[in-house]
């Protein structure tokens, strides 16, 4: 026993056996070393080897559709299928987010959709803005007289809340027309919603189950409000017509969707490089710690509120990036897409997909969002039982739950937990303790081999 | 002698229970004292009080040389402030290794973008090692902590407390589930310590507060009951009737 050794020994302190513990290029190495590994002082990507080989998997993945696509090449894939592609890299990357947030910082936020739809309006609005201005100055072009500003603002306000029965713009649109401020929004009214909302929380320890629930009141507040039609936001119409890029007219879509294939990509690159790196290191280990016990790091000085702040509020701002490419493929963006039943799917992705490991939320967004398309696109082939016969596009769902259900109790770490069977990584036995109280917390069974 | 920590009059209540009752309690910053006392004695609820965790209905905790009140802060902030606390269960970061966990105790900036760009300098590495070597802990460093044994866990959070830098350690029934030898092992990292800081140690064992060799308060439903020499207390009549006559 290397402890009791210890006890007897007067422990002569030899410096030149420091490194060997770190795990340099010493002989003896323990067989599990992968705590350690973030620690030592080489570089962040020889560290974090999988951001290597995502970021591999994702070049050839672009590559691929890019080959295959009609905008670009073969035409194998149809443009209708290359952004269904693109904007499953967008959830992909709000499923980091929620993993960040959830998988490592445990906090189970049942809202970060509302971030994610926000910043698709906010993307929509200067999309939609502009768009009808270059319709409605082509249309006044045959006037006698050319149009004055304001004619042109009164023309592109009836044409956009028509629908509403309005044909003024509301305070909301006061920046529509500048792209630049619009693109700054996409991040600033996420990130702004979830600093109060987190600030209000977090300050009164409001923690598990409980925050769960405030946050889906949150993303059904905000989705109710949007619904109604002085919401400014055309109520339940939402944007649309985003797929037409302004002035990108004579471009044909198979191009744009291709585009937007690649910004989705790099987006999802640079947040797994991002994410990856801000777990990594000390703050990767104190949001952990705040994961399975968050009143010890308090006592070890660490201000916990203000890193689930932090967290919650940099998620926040990477699901509206995330949003704001996702729509303009979508096409749409309405306030049913923020019903709290959507945050609840993105926690069901990132559980399927193995929580606490990165590549685990990326393999849960993309297999669970694919298989959905598939399922109820009405493609899968019917089920005949003999006496019924399952209809996928209904029972699609019921598939989804039971399979969450299946996950949650048999295999916890999800669909990621099976890289460690190649990896051979070892976990400790906590003899069925759990690691903290709440619902992000860490459970016996996903410690076990 | 000045005083580190100063706690006068404290009183709390659990629904109408006074689990401390007009407690006094001071300590000078280079003391080591041991709190003996029965069960539900109000130790840990003492601990919970000085570090923050809960608020007294009435009485004061004075801090340092500025007599900074103790009760105005959070956890976070006493903690800061060099108050460090071991819990009567071992809690160590299970799921990260012995190294994490040290490294996340080590005094260092506490703020969260400070702590972002943090990445430790080799003095940093060199200080967790020699702290694993102190606490028998150097040849297990790149192991999860939740793979230790529970004494080896005890000392990974005595480590950490160390790394911290306090100058008042409260430490909690530290000896419960260690071996002899180890125990002994304990006993000489709190004396050492204790030659350079405050500590307070809350233990049940007789034996083990011998080794120590300290003054002992003796607290009983919540107030203290004698304070002096083992031996003093040990002799006084009420202690004997509350605690050892048993
Ligand atoms: N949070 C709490 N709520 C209610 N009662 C409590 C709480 N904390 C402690 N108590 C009660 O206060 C008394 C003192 O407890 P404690 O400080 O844990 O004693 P010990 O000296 O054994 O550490 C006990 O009777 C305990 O039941
Ligand atoms: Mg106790």
């Amino acid at each position: 026993m290397p402890a009791d050794a210890a006890v007897t020994d007067k422990l002569p302190h030899v410096s030149s056996s420091v490194r060997k513990y770190l795990g340099g290029s010493g002989g003896q190495a323990p067989r599990d070393r992968g705590g350690a590994a973030a620690a030592r002082p080489r570089g962040f990507f020889a560290n974090n080897p999988s951001v290597l080989i995502f970021i591999a998997c994702l070049a050839v993945f672009t590559l691929a559709v890019t080959i295959l696509s009609e905008g670009l090449g073969l035409g194998i894939i149809s443009t209708s299928f290359v952004k269904t592609l693109g904007k499953t890299l967008c959830l992909c990357l709000v499923a980091i987010a929620m993993d960040l947030v959830w998988g490592y910082c445990g906090i189970l936020s049942l809202g970060h959709f509302a971030f994610f739809g926000l910043g698709g309006y906010m993307i929509g609005m200067w999309l939609m803005y502009e768009r009808t201005r270059l319709i409605v100055v082509d249309s006044l072009a045959n006037a006698p007289l050319p149009p004055t500003p304001d004619e042109v603002r009164d023309g592109i306000a009836t044409q956009i809340f028509g629908v509403v029965g309005a044909s003024d713009f509301p305070a909301v649109w006061a920046f529509a027309h500048s792209l630049p401020i619009q693109l700054a929004l996409v991040v600033i009214v996420p990130g702004l919603l979830a600093l109060v909302f987190g600030w209000l929380a977090f300050r009164s320890r409001v923690t598990g189950v409980y925050l769960s629930i405030l946050t889906q009141a949150m993303t059904l507040a905000l989705a109710l409000y949007l619904f109604q039609n002085d919401s400014g936001l055309r109520g339940n119409n939402g944007l649309s017509g985003l797929q037409n890029l302004p002035g990108l007219e004579a471009v044909p879509q198979a191009l744009i969707s291709v585009w937007f294939l690649w910004g989705s990509a790099l987006a999802l690159g640079l947040g797994y490089v991002l994410a990856a790196w801000v777990v990594s290191g000390k703050l990767g280990s104190v949001i952990r710690g705040i994961r399975d016990d968050e009143a010890r790091v308090r006592f070890l000085g660490y201000p916990v509120e203000g890193f689930k702040l932090f967290i919650f509020t940099l998620t926040a701002v990477i699901a509206g990036i995330a949003g704001a490419l996702y729509y303009p493929q979508a096409g749409i963006i309405n306030p049913a897409e923020i019903a709290p039943i959507a945050s609840i799917y993105l926690a069901v992705w990132v559980a399927i997909g193995g929580r606490g490991r990165i590549y685990g939320a990326v393999i849960g967004a993309a297999f669970v969002s694919l298989l959905s398309t598939w399922f109820t696109g009405g493609q899968a082939p019917d089920l005949p039982l003999g006496i019924y016969t399952v209809q996928w596009v209904d029972w699609w769902l019921v598939l989804l739950g039971l399979s969450f259900v299946l996950v949650t109790l048999f295999a916890p770490k999800g669909i990621g937990g099976l890289f460690d069977l190649v990896s051979h990584q070892r976990h400790p036995d906590r003899h069925g303790a759990d690691l903290g109280p709440d619902m992000g917390s860490y459970r016996e069974q996903e410690a076990q081999e | 002698m000045s005083t580190l920590l100063e706690v006068s009059g404290v009183s709390v209540s659990f629904d109408g229970f006074r689990a401390i009752n007009n407690l006094s309690f001071s300590i000078g910053p280079t003391e080591l004292r041991a709190i003996i006392g029965p069960n539900g004695a109000g130790k840990t609820t003492f601990m919970d009080i000085v570090t923050g965790k809960t608020k007294p209905d009435e009485g004061r905790v004075l801090w340092g040389d500025e007599n900074a009140s103790l009760l105005r802060m959070s956890e976070s902030r006493i903690a800061q402030a060099g108050v460090g606390r071991k819990f009567q269960r071992p809690t160590v970061f299970e799921d990260q290794s012995v190294f994490d966990n040290l490294m996340m105790a080590l005094k260092k900036p506490r703020n969260p973008f400070k702590v972002l760009v943090f990445r430790p300098t080799s003095e940093d590495e060199d200080r967790v090692v020699a702290l694993a070597e102190e606490i028998g802990l150097a040849a297990h460093l790149s192991r999860k902590s939740g793979e230790l044994s529970h004494g080896q866990k005890q000392w990974l959070e005595i480590g950490m407390l160390l790394a911290q830098e306090p100058r008042l350690l409260l430490v909690d029934e530290p000896a419960a589930g260690m071996t002899l030898a180890e125990r002994e092992h304990t006993t000489e990292i709190l004396k050492e310590a204790a030659k350079t800081r405050a500590v307070v140690v809350v233990e049940h064992d007789m034996e083990f507060v011998r080794r120590l060799d300290c003054k002992v308060t003796v607290l009983h439903e919540g107030s203290v009951l004698a304070e002096g020499s083992l031996d003093h207390v040990t002799k006084n009549k009420d202690v004997i009737d509350v605690y050892l006559g048993r």
